[in-house]
């Protein structure tokens, strides 16, 4: 399996932005290497913003380089996307309906050892919370790039987030992204396993594991948790009667709350939520952080397991 | 282009407009806005290139960004009265279902208002960012901004001066509405901002300052200079030295008028003040 970093995906995919869209502006608050922005720059210098370390600044100007018809993307880590700039979002970006794209990188635990200072985990739910932002999570280095080219066409506010570790480069190179559109990886009869960004492709080995031992599950990965795939998610629910989410992401406030929120007004059933409990991180390897906070395949498993036992009793 | 006289009038007209719109509703804030009645009608009667046949991307023509959101009543009645809106849609200032809620947005489609302001601090980035589309765009226009001197208080501002000047973002004017008054109190018993053609100089802005904020004619005169001097690698700055208050004598003087409504024996005594000269809405 290839592995590639999320943050690569979106840096083609701006790259092929820039050769596309004459539209497109991108500013960066001094992290251009992190995010893989180079390639852009160089290629439009002039199309490209260097702000320094001032977020909020950035975010400004961002709104308003959209009167008059750009397209802006800013790129920056997410914690510094996020709660940094969350009032300036939400006043000259989401209030004022401008078209921003908002890029995230390093987002979670798997930025790794920078520790709990950068390892926003309360992203997800800041920004879904804010009316009419659209929130994307995507799960690898294809999902990534593809998605970048979709939010340039969507008229309005977008969060997209993405991380800094190399992972398996799984989904097709050609796909088209469709905002909103759970994408159905698996299918199952005995549990379904809602996953977002990272954690997909371990609820794909999870479900392989599982499978091996008769347990049958089905894997829905929605790269966009606001607006929310309602019909995919209560669809696959009303055959396997439970449900697991799994987000590099707080419980409080991510994929799974906005999951059980569906379900306790649709469908209710059993769900059991792998994320992070109300806790900051810490530094460390990524993947042993992802380990130590219980955010692997094997979580999934668990929580998969846990799920049907209180799905059977009930 | 309309006369000194013919200004004045306006101005007379917007003082109505402003403590009748604050008082119907108990609530808004009448000090800043009758400070600033001069300003906004120079820029928007006079010196402002631009289209009331309004379009978000304001292309070809000079816009205007009002960062300190909250003088909201003298910038509705400005825009009304140079036909952006009906003047009849200011009795809506502030009640339910209105597009002119208690600070500007475009969410409610609101002719002439291109970005929410009322969180203060943001509006110069986003005026900054206007201006770099102007550019890219090639378009010589120019954009304009007001800020209060209050607001100066808040971080943000400061990136943007910073980044203005940095980045020769030089089809940009920024006034500052220098009452040197804010909420809770005068600017220098809540927090100082010391000098402050020192500090915009020191951040490499061209500074202008104009003593007389509430003459109609000097800040025409003081606006003209100020765009004869951008296209030249640099930011301008005014200071807008400006009486809180202004045209409503017991409300000048004091920063007690930032955020309070006329009572009904108040609003009598302000309008004998100001006759009405183009007619109320």
């Amino acid at each position: 399996m290839e592995m590639k970093d999320t943050r690569s995906g979106f840096g083609a995919g701006l790259t092929e932005l820039g050769r596309t869209n004459q539209n497109i502006v991108a500013l960066c608050a001094d992290l251009t290497g992190s995010l893989n922005m180079n390639n852009f720059k160089d290629e439009n210098p002039d199309r490209f913003f260097q702000i320094g370390i001032a977020e909020a600044n950035m975010i400004g100007i961002a709104a308003g380089m959209t009167i008059g018809g750009k397209i802006p993307f800013t790129g920056t880590f997410a914690n510094f996307s996020t709660s940094r700039v969350y009032d300036q979002i939400r006043q000259s970006v989401a209030y004022s309906g401008k078209n921003v794209k908002i890029c995230a990188s390093h987002a979670g635990l798997t930025l790794g050892e920078d520790g709990a200072t950068h390892q926003v985990l309360e992203d997800i739910g800041m920004m879904k919370m804010l009316p009419h932002m659209v929130v994307i999570n995507p799960c690898d280095y294809n999902q990534t790039k593809a998605a970048t080219i979709a939010i340039s066409e969507y008229i309005g506010p977008v969060y997209l987030r993405f991380g800094r570790p190399k992972v398996p480069n799984f989904t097709p190179i050609d796909q088209k992204f469709e905002i909103g559109k759970a994408l159905h990886l698996r299918t199952g009869n005995d549990a379904t396993i809602i996953a977002t960004g990272h954690l997909v492709w371990e609820a794909l080995e999870a479900a392989k594991t599982l499978s091996d031992e008769g347990i049958s599950t089905e894997v829905i990965n929605i790269h966009t948790i606001k607006p929310l795939d309602n019909e995919a998610i209560l669809k696959s629910v009303k055959n396997t009667k439970c449900v697991v989410t799994a987000e590099e992401h707080m419980i409080n406030g991510g994929l799974g709350d906005s999951v059980a929120q569906l379900l306790s007004r649709k469908r209710p059933a059993p769900i059991e939520m792998v994320g992070v409990n109300d806790s900051f991180g810490e530094s460390g390897p990524p993947m042993k952080l992802m380990e130590k906070y219980g955010l692997t395949a094997a979580d999934i498993i668990t929580a998969t397991r846990k799920v049907i036992t209180r799905k059977l009793n009930d | 282009m309309a006369t000194i006289t013919e200004l004045k009038d306006t101005v007379t007209q917007i003082r109505r407009d402003i403590v009748r719109m604050v008082h119907a509703n108990s609530s808004g804030h009448p000090g800043g806005s009758l400070g600033c009645a001069e300003f906004l009608t120079a820029l928007y009667f006079d010196v402002m290139n631009h289209n009331t046949d309004f379009t978000m991307d304001g292309i070809n023509e000079d816009i205007f960004f009002l960062s300190n959101g909250h003088i909201s009543p003298v910038f509705y009645a400005v825009l009304s009265r140079r036909g952006y809106f009906n003047i009849s849609e200011l009795a809506t200032f502030r009640r339910i279902d209105s597009r002119l809620q208690g600070h500007p947005t475009p969410h409610e489609g609101l002719e002439g208002i291109r970005m929410a302001s009322g969180s203060l601090g943001q509006g110069l980035s986003t005026a900054i960012g206007a201006a770099l589309t102007k550019k890219l765009n090639d378009d010589d226009s120019i954009v304009y901004t007001l800020h209060g001197d209050g607001e100066l208080q808040e971080g943000q501002v400061w990136e943007a001066f910073m980044y203005a000047s940095g980045k020769q973002v030089d089809n940009l004017i920024a006034t500052i509405d220098y009452n040197q008054k804010q909420i809770d109190g005068t600017i220098d018993e809540v927090l100082p901002i010391g000098n402050l053609t020192a500090k915009l100089e020191a951040f490499d802005w061209v500074v202008l300052e104009e003593l007389e904020g509430n003459n109609v004619e000097a800040i025409i005169n003081t606006l003209n200079r100020a765009k004869e001097l951008t296209g030249k690698k640099k930011p301008v700055a005014i200071i807008l030295h400006t009486e809180m208050g202004n045209g409503v004598d017991y409300m000048m003087g004091t920063h007690k008028w930032h955020g309070s409504a006329p009572n009904d024996e108040q609003l009598s005594k302000a309008l004998s003040q100001n006759t009405e000269t183009l007619g109320d809405y």
